[in-house]
């Protein structure tokens, strides 16, 4: 039978949870890195015993984590003696896994330019975290990692070394990036199944980028998107993009959870138009499509961009079975009063169970999961601390 | 040369911060060969090359710059703000009196 692992990055740790294919019973390790935010999680689909994690604090910095055990262990790449990390010199390890040093070189970097600050003023891009790690579809050793201030770096060494990929940082508009309030984050890394050359990422708040050279050179993708609290409604960057998803089956159709509005695009991010259709509020952060049906997608409605939990104090998943528009609230087991938590946007996965299963955290700390399709969900903990993340991984 | 131009090698002890302690598997303070004259800086290269996987948590990789809630306390005096190549007290260096590094008190 068929086993799941659910990955929960919270502010104080990472949690792991397992169930067998029935996703009635679960166990809860952790918490591991206790202490720490957990950014982000993630295993890699070629190999599920390896997963990256993303450990990061105000004090101390960032730190990447890697198991190749499925969680039972952990150990910081580069650091415990590989002959390859090994420093010439003083005959030691690197350390150097958390070494995330924007790309300056003249031969495959660009300028450290400036962007935007909260106060209009520019300034220059300094580097405080990595809020998502991609790992390859491919490669276990190759990962993505989306950082703030917004820039994407990547490793082939299975995260003893970073690289960033500086044709996004050092893209044109840079200066016109600004930073939402959690910071100027690169927070979405899509890797494209069908051409390894394609990949999306999405920054606030600057919108959405596509590069179709492997990461070399990107170009915004934003057309279509109508954003109020920026001077030019209609601009081609300068959108708070809160997460986009994609079904692997479909990977030039993409969804939209934007500060407001929900959007769709069925020209790999040429334009977009928005689905928000019946949605009590169309403000909100995660965004995710169903395993098996590239047409069910679920949001989850917040009150908006000042009251940052539920509408009335319920909380509802929203599916759309038709891609968009045509919204259902999925109420079934979730709290319907005095429920004031939210749900971030790297917070909600699905798995690729037939039923599908889908899950999402909350920053009051519940995990709730449902193995129907939405249809009914159960709390699998309830007293976390705040959620940041959560991935899945269906085992064999 | 005589031997008071040589370099003596001094068994300087540290204190780690509970986080750090977790990483690098230290229970609490660690004893460190370090050259006198003993400075903030060769320190953290000892400790660094002793425990890579500290690399970044204290001062940033490139720069070397101090991160800024870290602190470093000497002999009952705060030394976070000297030069990182002023030297330390001779307790330090003699070992009486541990290097404590900590993080900056604020919540969270």
């Amino acid at each position: 039978m068929q086993k799941i692992r659910v990955l929960v990055g919270t502010r104080k740790g990472a949690f792991i949870l397992t169930s067998d294919g029935k996703r009635k019973k679960w166990s809860v390790s952790g918490p591991h890195f206790a202490g720490w935010e957990i950014y982000h999680m993630k295993g890699s689909p070629v190999d599920p015993n390896r997963i990256y994690v993303s450990q990061t604090s105000s004090w101390f910095g960032q730190i990447i984590q890697r198991s190749d055990d499925g969680g039972k262990t952990w150990f910081q790449p580069g650091s415990i003696g590989e002959p390859e990390a090994i420093d010439e010199n003083s005959g030691m390890p690197k350390g150097e896994s958390n070494k995330f040093v924007y790309d300056t070189s003249e031969e495959t970097g660009r300028p450290l330019t400036t962007h935007q600050f909260y106060d209009g003023t520019q300034h220059p891009w300094e580097f405080a975290r990595v809020w998502h790690l991609e790992p390859s579809l491919t490669d276990p050793d190759t990962v993505y990692a989306g950082v703030e201030d917004a820039a994407l770096f990547k490793t082939t060494d299975g995260g003893k070394t970073w690289k960033e990929l500086a044709g996004l940082r050092g893209h044109e508009s840079g200066p016109r990036w600004q930073p939402g309030a959690g910071g100027m984050c690169l927070h979405t890394i899509v890797l494209d199944p069908a051409n390894p050359d394609r990949i999306y990422t999405a920054i606030s708040a600057a919108g959405t980028f596509r590069s179709d050279d492997g990461g070399l050179s990107w170009k915004p993708i934003n057309q279509g998107l109508r954003s109020q609290y920026i001077p030019d409604p209609n601009a081609d960057v300068g959108h708070c993009v809160h997460r986009i998803a994609v079904h692997p089956t479909r990977p030039d159709v993409l969804f939209m959870q934007k500060h407001w509005d929900v959007m769709r695009s069925n020209d790999g991010g040429d334009t977009w138009f928005e689905v928000s259709g019946n949605l009590p509020s169309d403000f909100g952060f995660p965004i995710a499509v169903h395993a098996h049906e590239p047409e069910t997608i679920y949001v989850v409605p917040i009150e908006s961009d000042s009251l940052h939990y539920p509408p009335e104090g319920k909380l509802r998943v929203y599916r759309s079975r038709s891609g968009g528009n045509d919204w259902e609230a999925l109420t079934n087991g979730l709290p319907q009063e005095n429920c004031y938590v939210n749900i971030l946007r790297d917070a909600m996965a699905v798995d690729t169970m037939d039923p599908c299963g889908i899950y999402f955290g909350t920053t009051g700390g519940q995990v709730y999961g449902s193995a129907d399709s939405g249809d009914n969900w159960e709390p699998i903990v309830r007293d976390l601390p705040a959620v940041l993340s959560v991935e899945t991984q269906t085992l064999p | 040369m005589n031997d008071s131009d040589k370099a003596r090698i001094c068994n300087v002890r540290v204190t780690l911060p509970h986080h750090l302690c977790v990483l690098a598997n230290v229970d609490g303070e660690t004893v460190l060969a370090v050259a006198s004259p003993v400075s903030q800086r060769t320190i953290l290269d000892a400790l660094e090359a002793r425990y890579p996987m500290l690399c970044g948590t204290l001062r940033d990789h490139v720069t070397q710059k101090r991160r800024a809630r870290v602190r470093f306390f000497a002999n009952e005096e705060d030394v976070t703000h000297d030069s990182p190549d002023q030297p330390l007290p001779e307790a330090i260096a003699s070992g009486a009196r541990p290097f404590m590094i900590i993080g900056a008190i604020s919540g969270g």
